[in-house]
């Protein structure tokens, strides 16, 4: 790892002021894709500045149906609260099944969106539960945040602050993971929601995260796993490479889709 | 270089580190605990699982002067005079064969077994392999280590 000045920020404005002030600076929370790409020196950020302290970027609210997460909040953290499995379960659920136990005592939501990798969980569940992301700035909604690979809307020096979005009636994630890196090959996420179906496809695309607009037309009518048997998957737009191809990433999508509809 | 303070195994320890110094290369390199081993670096393996303020890290993807402050366990803070019932039930069930991966594994087993008693839930065979996701051994097939911390969980729960 080449050098680097670390900097433990205790609230979001220092953490901002932080980041303005440094050379080429970088946001660490739990460190978990950071830190080991920073170790292959495919980052080398001038200096990093810890979220993780910060009170105001922890914890998980729940307030009847209203979800609220701090952007340092871990991942065991989400997948151990109550409150929160009794109003949407989908989440939890998710949560549990990133990574390992120990990446899972580190890693955080906020860091896990920011870095919006084409084959994280996490995307999935905020753009098919339409969530809120909040910032020191502004709020975006999950449909502008994710914008591409390891792109989102977020400006240079702009902190996740929370997560927000509203308890669906029904929501279910399944996934099918890469056996060795347990990233999703084909994530889907579909919720039931006040406005209609939503469904959400992650690790497939080959330009992140998506919704897939003609299960959630299906779904709409008739919210059933049958409901999605006459819905084609083109292989087009798929993610092609070594653990599977565009037809076979199609497939999954569709496979995944049936069994998260199946399991609400 | 920043000067950081933490407390590893009962100990309190206090170094001036290079901002990148990884949390296994503090343990490892500064305060020569050998214990912890390094495998992968990728933080695919898990031999360099170590307890942070009671939770199951990978050590070499942590900054030491991010743990500043922490309570820290490792391998060599286990064992208390004699074998943690986790150790025994390794060496009862020839849970090891080099032993490489034996400290993550035995650190990995500790964490689990806490946070299943803690939670209520029932750590059985299903439950002690999908745990394992993180650490990963090449000579034992996995099929004794499983045993190795059931009979563990079982020592811990009656010791």
């Amino acid at each position: 790892m080449y050098e680097t000045k670390y900097h433990k920020a205790s609230s979001v404005d220092e953490a901002v002021s932080l980041m303005g002030a440094a050379d080429d600076g970088k946001l660490l929370s739990g460190g978990q894709t950071l830190l080991p790409t920073m170790k292959a020196h495919l980052a080398a950020p001038s200096d990093l500045v810890d979220v993780s302290g910060i009170a105001d970027m922890n914890g998980v609210g729940v307030r009847g149906n209203v979800i609220s997460i701090g952007a340092a909040t871990t991942h065991a953290e989400v997948a151990g609260n109550a409150a929160l499995q009794n109003a949407c379960a989908a989440v939890t659920d998710l949560a549990a099944n990133i990574g390992d136990p120990a990446v899972r005592h580190m890693g955080t939501i906020g860091g896990s969106i920011a870095n919006n990798d084409p084959a994280a969980d996490y995307p999935a569940a905020l753009l098919a539960l339409g969530a809120t992301i909040k910032t020191n700035a502004r709020d975006i909604a999950a449909e502008d945040f994710f914008v591409g690979l390891f792109e989102t809307a977020l400006e240079d020096d702009e902190v996740i602050v929370s997560i927000g979005f509203e308890a669906p009636e029904k929501a279910c994630y399944a996934k099918f993971p890469n056996p060795a890196s347990r990233y999703a090959m084909a994530g889907v996420f579909v919720a039931k929601t006040a406005g209609g179906a939503r469904v959400a496809v992650t690790g497939a695309g080959d330009d992140g995260v998506y919704r897939q607009s003609d299960m959630e037309a299906a779904l709409d009518g008739n919210w059933s796993a049958g409901a999605l048997t006459g819905v084609s998957v083109s292989a087009d737009g798929m993610l092609s490479d070594m653990h599977g191809d565009a037809t076979y990433r199609a497939n999954l999508v569709k496979v995944m889709a049936g069994r998260a509809v199946a399991g609400c | 270089m920043t000067v950081v303070s933490m407390t590893v195994n009962g100990k309190a320890a206090r170094a001036d580190v290079p901002d990148n110094t990884l949390l296994v290369e503090y343990i490892r390199e500064h305060l020569r605990l050998t214990g912890t081993h390094v495998g992968c670096d990728t933080s695919q393996c898990g031999a360099c699982v170590v307890h942070v303020n009671g939770k199951a890290v990978k050590s070499c993807a942590a900054l030491a002067v991010a743990s500043e402050g922490a309570d820290v366990t490792t391998i060599e803070g286990l064992a208390n005079g004699e074998m943690h019932p986790m150790q025994t039930a390794f060496k009862e069930n020839h849970g090891l064969q080099c032993g490489f991966c034996t400290p993550g594994m035995v650190m990995t087993a500790t964490d689990m077994v806490a946070r299943y008693r803690e939670s209520g839930k029932t750590l059985d065979e299903a439950a002690i392999r999908s745990e394992l996701e993180g650490n990963i051994c090449r000579c034992t097939g996995y099929h004794n280590i499983v045993k190795a911390i059931a009979d563990g969980a079982s020592k811990m729960a009656s010791s």
